[in-house]
């Protein structure tokens, strides 16, 4: 019978919470690595057993863990990440040159295809690759240094890279985000990057209408229509028919464009979720009331859900990574909040219940299916 | 032999006991002991000082013989109590960075 492995990063820890496919009796297993935080802990889809775990704490650093049995055991890996060359400059937050500096990896993205090969996302923004299993790992530096590189400034987390999607369809290609530089495409497995920010106004940068410098928020790409993405940006929900090429705005009737996460049913390219948050200063839900956002068409028309959400005195965030779906009939919808808790759907979306409630803050939710 | 105490999440990480013995040749420096340490677990690279500046990290402190030598130059020799084993080198997550 199947079962779903929902992967969770917190702020102290991760933990693992497993059911089988009827999704109503779970097993919460953990903190494991407690103390540290967990930004991201993801699995490969070439081999369930092998996932990686990016492990971090302000006393000493940034870790990066394998389990080759399914999370049963872990073991460091490599965390050498070094820019290539001498790295040079972006804006800091006052608009003079910073050099480039590791901080931690925000996200790690396993090859659709080879175990052994993952992808990390680091600030400050840079994209890294292993294929070697996490042990040594070498920057795409056409990335960083295709161009508008120096231009690049933070958001309020700092300039990290927080997205990876890789392309099914095509080997060679892979998009990523930076907060606050944008949306990046490569169509030739990494060598060169380009920018791919037209269509994204954000009223925050000198030119709205700028190259670079939109904070993307996080991107989301359905396996069986490479060609569409979606975006959750600072602010607006934006859409791609075109690999990026161009984006337009499908923020339609949500009642705040803003938030992190983006995600897209398992079966259904056209629907998607978003979570609004209230604005980039109030970072909870308008009017204290947990709410999924569902459009069934692609955006613009947009339905809340909040059977089983609190609709009342709820004022937690939901992270750009902490939002994920099973491919089981019906798509489950994971949800994790900065308040701990861990929010699941097993009907679309259609109805709520917490898996847990009283984790650390949650940093990152990733869902395996497994038979 | 030199002492190490290593703090619990570092303690954790390599699968260390509270104390860690390393043969390290004189002088014993700060240097030489997190070469000898990192040698022995190489895991814990990056962990106490910078991979690439091998600067201590901002929030691990060194302490021994009831003073802080967090900034004390890497080469500068430690405490004989600690280069004769009577004491420890203490390897501190500070009061702050959690």
């Amino acid at each position: 019978m199947a079962r779903v492995r929902v992967l969770v990063g917190t702020r102290k820890g991760a933990f693992v919470l497993t059911a089988d496919a009827q999704r109503t009796q779970w097993t919460v297993d953990g903190p494991h690595f407690g103390g540290w935080e967990m930004y991201h802990v993801n699995a490969s889809p070439a081999d369930p057993n092998r996932m990686y775990a990016s492990q971090s704490s302000g006393w000493f650093g940034q870790l990066i863990q394998r389990s080759d049995d399914g999370g049963a055991t872990w073991a460091p890996a490599g965390n050498a990440f070094s820019y290539a060359g001498v790295p040079g400059t972006h804006q800091w937050y006052d608009g003079t040159p910073h050099p480039w500096e590791f901080a931690r990896v925000w996200h790690l993205e396993p090859s659709l295809t080879d175990p052994d090969t993952v992808y990390a996302g680091v600030e400050d923004a840079a994209l890294f690759r292993s294929t070697d299993a996490g042990a040594t790992w070498t920057e795409l530096a056409g990335l960083r240094e295709h161009g508008s590189g120096p231009a690049w400034q933070p958001g309020a987390g700092g300039m990290c890279l927080h997205t990876i999607v890789l392309d099914p369809s095509d080997a060679a290609r892979m998009y990523v985000a930076i907060s606050a530089a944008g949306a990046f495409r490569t169509d030739d497995g990494g060598a060169s990057w380009r920018p791919i920010n037209r269509g994204l106004t954000s009223a925050g940068i000198p030119d709205p209408h700028a190259e670079v410098g939109h904070c993307v928020h996080h991107l989301a790409m359905h396996h069986d229509r490479p060609g569409v993405l979606f975006m959750q940006k600072h602010w607006d929900v934006m859409r791609s028919d075109d690999a990026g090429e161009s984006w337009r705005e499908v923020s339609g009737n949500l009642p705040t464009d803003f938030g992190f996460p983006i995600a897209i049913h398992a079966h259904e390219p056209e629907t998607i979720y978003v979570v609004p948050i209230t604005s980039d200063a109030e970072h909870y839900p308008p009017g204290g009331a947990l709410r999924v956002f569902r459009s069934r068409c692609g955006g613009d028309e947009w339905e809340a859900l909040t059977a089983g959400l609190p609709q009342q005195n709820c004022y937690v965030n939901v992270l750009r990574d902490a939002m994920a779906v099973d491919r089981l009939d019906p798509c489950g919808i994971y949800v994790g909040t900065t308040g701990g808790q861990v929010y699941a759907s097993s009907d679309e979306g259609d109805s709520w219940f917490p898996i847990v409630r009283d984790l650390p803050a949650v940093l990152s939710v990733e869902v395996q299916t497994l038979p | 032999m030199i002492r190490v105490l290593l703090p619990p999440q570092l303690r954790a990480l390599a699968r260390t006991g509270d104390e860690t013995m390393l043969d390290v040749a004189a002088p014993v420096t700060q240097r030489a002991v997190l070469d000898a340490l990192e040698s022995r677990y190489p895991l814990l690279c990056g962990t106490i000082r910078d991979r690439t500046t091998l600067r201590r990290r901002p929030f691990v402190r060194f302490f021994a013989c009831e003073r802080d030598l967090s900034h004390d130059a890497p080469d500068t020799p430690l405490p004989d109590a600690v280069a004769t084993g009577a004491e420890p080198l203490l390897i501190v997550a500070a009061m702050a960075g959690g």
